[in-house]
């Protein structure tokens, strides 16, 4: 193959294989920098790319799929805060508690609704005027879909909502320190409701841009752990969020070698391979690790002690 | 509503403002018990009591914070309900805790800012934030620069943000709860010209402070309470300052003493030419070199935020050092790790005793042997001795007089002087080398300072060299054999005990050599 049209497709997929990994880890950023270990993203990721898929299929309209999947990741983070805020859960633990739920959950409801895999024609390719148009760059950067387009508009948008608005400095506030926010009149209670429950949209969002924009199929387990590498992504990134933009990108890009690479038969077992991202998670997380603190009240709940 | 009712920051004034029949319960405590109190626009009312007599937890109650199990609060005769802080400030109540309510990596302007409506709307406008801090500290005399973070800031300054703080909310009426117990004397003067002021302007100020002298200087009123309860009011204009003390811990107090003479023995701690920096990279300690003698407290005089804190931190390990050398007696330890200049008997009290000195969630009894849970008598072979620990703890708990319902509660829950109380006792008790004792007394009330003066004195007869840094210069004076004075994190001089006066002292403070 042409080696110009391979490095113009890996470069394609690589910022299409961004997506999913940038809906899910900006939303755990949110609920971090508040003070808010989510690790059910995987769950709620699946229950989204379900519901979007189911939508879209039946109705054959994507962006009913796009509702319904922000719909459940809104409900599933609502519950989460719940658990969280009011019941004080452990954090770490009820996180798993959720992604198993979701895990469980969708694999009940494809099978009672569904049966077999289907596919839907999901989002197309829109072609930015004139930017489209630039060569490489144009069709690396400016031919994909709408949710990949959105994925990336979320990245300085999060950055705007963290350090330029009032909720921005509430929810930084709020992880750090949420006594003194709070004796301030700051409720951390519905500060952590708002970022769980937004973490809970975007999941649902990460989810449903696999099902209905990238893969266009919903399988059993189809995020097969990438929720939790978004987890891994707001350490990484140091709970910033263009620093969740490069490991992202990181990820993805390997995602996409290690694609292309068994499109062109390089001789490497495919198992080794699809091993490649999450070898890098755990390698990057070792070496990055202790550079920049966490929020200082990450995964403790808050009580006024009284 | 006419203009009189008016402060000049815009806000109506409180002009009385009455607590009925508080009573708190926490488990296995009464916090407060049945007490009335009330404050008066244009007054500044004290609450005055030994640690854990229940003053922040009455003050919480009026903030919002803590709900009452049972009582009332009336705002100019009208019954009123504050379930929050939200109430609170919407009701023109301010207050400044015990333990600052700061986010340190956050700025002073987003402090300020934080939780407050922004002009414009839901963008925030750090910039008016600003300026109007710099206007509020221009007009009150608190220096302070909006774009530093609070991480940045030494424990004086830090109160000078959170002043800032409620002024820019244009409380009404303020509570101050132990406002000066970190603050220089000047600083406490200063402090004392804003409270006057606000006073003058028609606020209620609610004062808490274990100094005597203070509350003689500043307040019209006082209020004592004893385990919870009410013990009286009085007009400060009818009482002396003994009477006040013995009234309040219920017997005569001893508030000055003579140092026994004690041979000074050899040299147990050198600092030779140490240099160190702060946070931000900038030299903290300049080239810095003293002596401290077994049988003898070295008292480090200055201003807050002078190199102080980096220079105790280098000393115990926990800061790097750029130059120079620590020795204890004859060893260096200029490069070791604090675990092990822990282990060669060296004590450190810490400045900031919540955030270095003692884990919050840990138990009292856990606290007590932070430091040496690992070695006998405490752990062997592995284990944790429990009943060992626990001996250890209440033993320490009785002659500390801390006062708590457990040596099993949790260390965060007690009252302010209580847990300095904690951290005290666990670093004098295991007779070390050298002792580093930053403001040892702050927060603590008349008989607990009593009892830890007493008991630096016997560590001081026992051999140990006591570095004592603090700002309080009547106790420096009254403790120290010599007096070293920091200021820009240079030595400036040691001065004799005979030689020693507050005017000389102020002036090296200031950084002028003497
Ligand atoms: N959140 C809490 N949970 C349990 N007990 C508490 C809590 N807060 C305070 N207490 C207890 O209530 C009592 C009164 O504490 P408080 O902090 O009001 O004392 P204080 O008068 O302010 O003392 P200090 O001078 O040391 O600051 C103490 O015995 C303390 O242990
Ligand atoms: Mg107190």
């Amino acid at each position: 193959m042409n080696p110009e049209l391979v490095i113009v497709g890996v470069l394609t997929s690589g910022i299409r294989l961004a997506t999913p990994y940038l809906y899910a880890a900006i939303g755990e950023t949110f609920g971090q920098r508040s003070g808010v270990l989510n690790l059910g993203v995987d769950g709620q990721m699946l229950l989204g790319a379900f519901a979007a898929f189911y939508v879209a299929f039946t109705t054959g309209n994507l962006w009913l799929g796009l509702l319904a999947a922000i719909i459940v990741g809104a409900l599933m983070g609502l519950a989460m805060a719940f658990v969280t805020v009011n019941l004080q859960a452990v954090q770490g633990i009820s996180g798993i508690g959720f992604y198993l739920f979701g895990l469980g959950m969708s694999e009940l409801l494809f099978k009672m609704m569904l049966g077999t895999v289907e596919t839907v024609k999901g989002f197309p390719i829109v072609s930015i005027p004139f930017l489209g148009d630039i060569p490489f760059v144009g069709k690396i950067f400016f031919q994909q879909n709408i949710m990949v387009y959105g994925a990336f508009l979320l990245v300085p948008l999060a950055w705007f909502i963290l350090n330029k608005t009032t909720l921005g400095l509430k929810i930084r506030a709020v992880g750090e320190n949420p006594e003194a926010a709070d004796s301030l009149g700051v409720s951390v209670a519905r500060i952590r409701y708002f970022t769980i429950i937004l973490g809970g949209i975007l999941s649902g969002l990460a989810g449903a841009s696999m099902s209905i924009a990238l893969l266009n199929v919903f399988q059993q387990n189809m995020t097969s752990g990438l929720g939790f590498i978004a987890v891994a992504l707001v350490y990484f990134g140091a709970w910033r969020a263009w620093g969740v933009l490069a490991g992202a990108l990181l990820f993805s890009f390997v995602n996409s070698i290690q694609l292309w690479m068994q499109v062109l038969n390089v001789p490497i077992p495919s198992e080794i391979a699809v091993m490649l991202p999450y070898i890098l998670t755990i390698i990057v997380l070792v070496l990055t690790v202790s550079r920049v603190r966490p929020p200082s009240a990450l995964t403790k709940p808050f009580d006024r002690g009284d | 509503m006419t203009e009189e009712n008016k402060l000049p920051s815009g806000h109506t004034r409180i002009d009385s403002l009455e607590m009925r029949g508080i009573t708190k319960r926490f488990p296995g405590v009464l916090a407060s018990d049945n007490v009335n109190f009330d404050v008066k626009a244009g007054e500044v009312h004290a609450l005055l009591g030994e640690n854990g007599a229940g003053k922040s937890t009455l003050m919480k109650v009026l903030y919002g914070l803590y709900e009452p199990s049972e009582g009332e609060i009336f705002l100019n005769g009208k019954k009123i309900t504050i379930d929050s802080p939200t109430d609170a400030i919407s009701h023109g109540i301010g207050m400044i805790h015990q333990h600052f309510m700061l986010v340190e990596t956050l700025t002073v302007a987003e402090n300020v800012a934080l939780g407050l409506p922004s002009s414009k709307g839901f963008l925030t406008d750090l910039d008016k934030v600003s300026e109007r801090i710099l206007e509020l500290a221009d007009i009150y005399g608190l220096k302070i620069d909006p774009d530093a973070y609070i991480w940045q800031l030494s424990v004086g300054q830090q109160q000078r943000v959170e002043i800032i703080k409620a002024l820019y909310r244009g409380a009404a009426l303020l509570i101050l709860d132990e406002p000066t117990a970190v603050l220089t004397p000047q600083e406490v003067d200063e402090f004392f010209v804003i409270m006057r002021q606000m006073v003058a302007d028609g606020h209620g100020l609610i004062f808490i402070s274990h100094k005597l002298h203070e509350i003689m200087n500043i307040c019209d009123r006082v209020t004592i309470l004893r385990d919870g309860a009410k013990v009286g009011t009085r007009n400060i204009a009818d009482i002396t300052k003994s009477e006040l003390a013995n009234w309040m811990v219920g017997r005569e107090v001893s508030m000055t003493r003579e140092l026994e003479k004690i041979e000074r023995g050899p040299s147990r701690l050198t600092l030779e030419n140490l240099s160190c920096d702060n946070e931000r990279e900038l030299p903290a300690v300049k080239d810095f070199s003293l002596k401290v003698h077994s049988g003898e407290i070295l008292g480090l005089a200055g201003i807050s935020g002078n190199g102080q804190r980096e220079l105790a931190e280098a000393i115990t390990g926990l800061r790097e050092i750029k130059g120079g050398k620590v020795l204890l007696e004859d060893e260096d330890i200029t490069h070791v790790r604090p675990g092990e200049v822990t282990e060669r008997m060296l004590s450190y009290i810490p400045e900031e005793r919540m955030r270095d000195g003692m884990i919050k969630d840990f138990t009292i009894a856990e606290n007590m042997v932070l430091r040496e849970h690992h070695v006998p008598p405490f752990a062997e072979k592995g284990f944790l001795m429990l009943k060992k620990i626990a001996n250890h703890s209440d033993d320490l708990i009785k002659k500390f007089r801390v006062k708590t319902p457990s040596r099993e509660t949790k260390a965060g829950t007690l009252s302010g002087g209580n847990i300095q109380k904690v951290v005290l006792a666990r670093e004098i008790s295991r007779n070390p080398r050298v002792l580093i004792a930053a403001q040892p007394t702050r927060g603590l009330d008349v008989g607990a300072t009593e009892y830890v003066h007493e008991q630096l004195l016997k560590q001081r007869g026992e051999g140990t060299a006591i570095m004592m840094i603090s700002e309080d210069l009547d106790e420096v004076m009254a403790l120290s054999d010599r007096i070293a004075v920091i200021c820009e994190g240079e030595l400036m001089g040691i001065v004799e005990r005979a030689d020693a006066t507050p005017q000389k002292l102020g002036l090296m403070m200031a950084g002028e050599n003497v």
